[in-house]
């Protein structure tokens, strides 16, 4: 399993320097490093935000409501840096993820506790999340102007060339590899998703290791809130709107399977750069931006029908269904 | 479950089955939720209560129903198409096309429904031929049929439908009564005989319980699913039509967010969003909830995206409450 899924980051690889090469034969200056490095900054944002996904959907659970939060938690912190220049925006900055992870928290309670199937859950909070940023904001927007300076700059300010929003990128990607791959609850959600049954044999808590994943899913949306509050210099009720459907096929794209279980943190930072890669191309070629909805949705079932091979399933369940296992 | 001892021995011509109980006591549920929702109106909005008030009510949902009582056969039989609002936009799209070459209002229909089938069936083909899951497919259907909108139209828009064409989304068939309510009520009325009263609808439910069982029971049941996504894409075509009439043109972002709303729909009406139960009944409560709930609030100049925080809650809490009052009493399903 774990083979075909290193093949198709390969290939995925692969189909990202042939694109940036295509790319460059038209326009010379699509593969400069300064280029490069934008179009990376650019993408970061989707980078976290598919790795917050990832995780989630490796639980055999989806996040919807990761937009939403982005939104919200965006908004609270927008509030804050308009009502009181005066708190420190490194305060707000930890505060950000905080909120986010408080939004995913109740999305993991719901499915958690209360068994009520992830889908539902999210499909439900995304628009109360939505509509409470509308609400807290009272339908206005937080502008540029009036934001503090240090708010704006901190996400641009220049480390070894890379913008913070990229080395934020690569910090969360590298936390994730360590998470996912060398500490007990990344192995967790794998087992739980590879088989919830033999997990529980296991003796892991499925319901608490789905409540972890959105509770990470969570955090991380709340850090792209204040990235994405500072990238954008705007604050409205329309931040990220429909941009769940982005992160979605950018899991997907990479190779993660939505009947959890399969994917890896290469497979999503993967998949969002492929995304990224096609929207900045497409102006370049001269194709209408309108074009990107139909390439993206096109991308997405070709990665699906290519992922059904990988998934197709090899052994059968022989323990008896154990309680909790879903 | 049953403590109620029979006065005496009778065989029942079937099973005991709790979970048809459970959707019976979830439909009263659902009722009550309406009624005190339809009073909370009339007394919060003296123009509730008028005729013309609840037929303009009606517009509000009927589309996004009539989309609904297909995506109830859809998710009982354990898919979901997430792709239905876009199919209303490529259908508009296309009917907007045909209309500056000069289609005609027959033409202009047969084009907007014709386009929802064939969409239904590409989405029906890649899940089952192709056997991928319908999540991720009409995700990807739903970027794809919403792109080619906005290949075709960008940031233009498609206007000067006929004025017969009109009649669809705009005209009353008698005095207050909408068409579009009256094809919506007798719609529900085809879909519950469909589901509640035919094999196809037995067959909706045995695969949605147990796709394997249903397969060994000779139900064939990929082409009872491709069928299912032919039909919801049927609906998504006809809502397109009226859904074009009453707006007189199509612009690529139209019915945006729809897809949600509709399975918000499904799910609050008592469908299993894991598939294998639900009704039509429930369905139907559930669209006029959420119609009167939207209505009633723009009545009193809540805003849409406030109104969404009620329907999400909403969605929740209707889900949240027959299990946390089961936990209370301490039994376990």
């Amino acid at each position: 399993m774990n083979r075909l899924v290193k093949t198709r980051e390969i290939w995925l690889a692969l189909a990202i320097v042939v694109l940036v090469a295509a790319v460059t034969t038209r326009s010379g200056g699509f593969a400069s490093p300064d280029n490069l490095a934008s179009i990376f900054n650019d993408t970061s944002i989707l980078i976290i935000l598919a790795l917050g996904q990832m995780v989630v959907i490796l639980t055999r659970s989806i996040d919807l409501s990761i937009a939403a939060n982005v939104a919200l938690s965006g908004m609270v912190i927008a509030l804050i840096n308009q009502a009181a220049p005066g708190v420190p925006v490194p305060l707000l900055i930890v505060a950000a993820p905080l909120l986010g992870l408080a939004f995913g928290a109740i999305n993991g309670f719901l499915v958690w506790k209360l068994d009520i199937p992830a889908i539902v859950v999210t499909l439900g909070t995304l628009t109360i999340y939505r509509g409470t940023t509308f609400l807290i904001a009272g339908g206005q927007w937080v502008n540029a102007d009036e934001m503090t300076p240090d708010f704006i700059a901190i996400t641009r300010a220049m480390i070894l060339g890379l913008p913070v929003l990229s080395w934020t990128a690569i910090l969360v990607a590298i936390t994730f590899f360590l998470v996912m791959t060398r500490s007990p609850i990344g192995r967790a959600i794998y087992a739980i998703g590879v088989n919830p049954t033999a997990a529980v044999y296991a003796g892991i808590d499925v319901g608490r290791t789905k409540f972890i994943a959105f509770c990470i899913s969570g955090l991380v949306a709340g850090l792209c809130g204040y990235l994405w509050v500072s990238k954008f210099v705007i604050a409205s009720s329309e931040t990220a709107i429909g941009y769940e459907l982005q992160v979605i096929a950018a899991c997907v794209i990479g190779g993660v399977s939505i009947a959890g279980g399969v994917g890896t943190v290469g497979s999503a930072v993967l998949g969002a750069i492929f995304l990224g890669v096609i929207g900045r191309a497409l102006p370049v070629i001269g194709v209408s931006p309108f074009w990107q909805m139909a390439i993206s949705g096109t991308a997405i079932i070709v990665a699906v029908a290519l992922n059904a091979r990988a998934e197709r399933k090899t052994g059968r369940i022989i323990l008896k269904q154990a309680e909790g296992a879903r | 479950m049953n403590d109620q001892a029979p006065a005496h021995r009778t065989i029942p011509d079937r099973l005991d089955n709790p979970l048809r109980s459970a959707i019976f006591s979830w439909q009263t549920l659902l009722l009550v939720v309406a009624i005190v929702i339809f009073i909370a109106n009339s007394l919060a909005s003296p123009y509730f209560l008028s005729p013309w008030s609840l037929s303009d009510a009606t517009f509000n949902f009927t589309e996004k129903a009539l989309i609904a009582l297909a995506m109830a056969l859809l998710i009982i039989a354990g898919e979901i198409d997430l792709s239905v609002a876009a199919v209303i936009a490529l259908a508009s799209t296309a009917m907007g096309f045909a209309l500056q070459y000069g289609a005609d209002t027959p033409v202009l229909v047969a084009i907007g429904i014709g386009v929802g089938v064939l969409c239904g069936a590409f989405n029906g083909f890649l899940v089952t031929r192709l056997r991928l899951p319908s999540i991720v497919v009409t995700i990807g259907t739903m970027s794809l049929f919403r792109g080619i909108s906005f290949i075709v139209l960008g940031d233009q828009a498609f206007k000067g439908y006929p004025a017969s064409f009109a009649f669809f989304g705009q005209g009353y068939v008698w005095w207050v009564v909408s068409f579009e309510f009256v094809l919506f009520l007798a719609m529900a009325v085809v879909y519950f005989v469909l589901l509640h009263r035919t094999s196809f609808g037995r067959r909706i439910f045995t695969i949605g319980n147990n796709n394997i069982a249903a397969q060994f029971s000779g139900v064939r049941v990929e082409r009872v699913k491709f069928m299912l996504f032919c039909l919801t894409g049927l609906m998504s075509g006809i809502a397109a039509v009226l859904l074009t009439s009453r707006l007189g043109s199509t612009r690529p972002s139209i019915a945006q967010g729809w897809e949600l709303e509709v399975i918000t729909m499904v799910v609050l009406g008592g469908v299993n969003i894991l598939g294998g139960a639900g009704s039509i009944i429930g369905v139907v409560i559930a669209a006029f909830i959420m119609g009167l709930v939207t209505f009633g609030m723009g009545l009193l100049n809540v805003p849409g995206i406030v109104q969404s925080i009620f329907i999400g809650l909403l969605l929740i809490v209707v889900i949240a409450l027959p299990i946390v009052v089961g936990k209370l009493r301490g039994t376990r399903k």
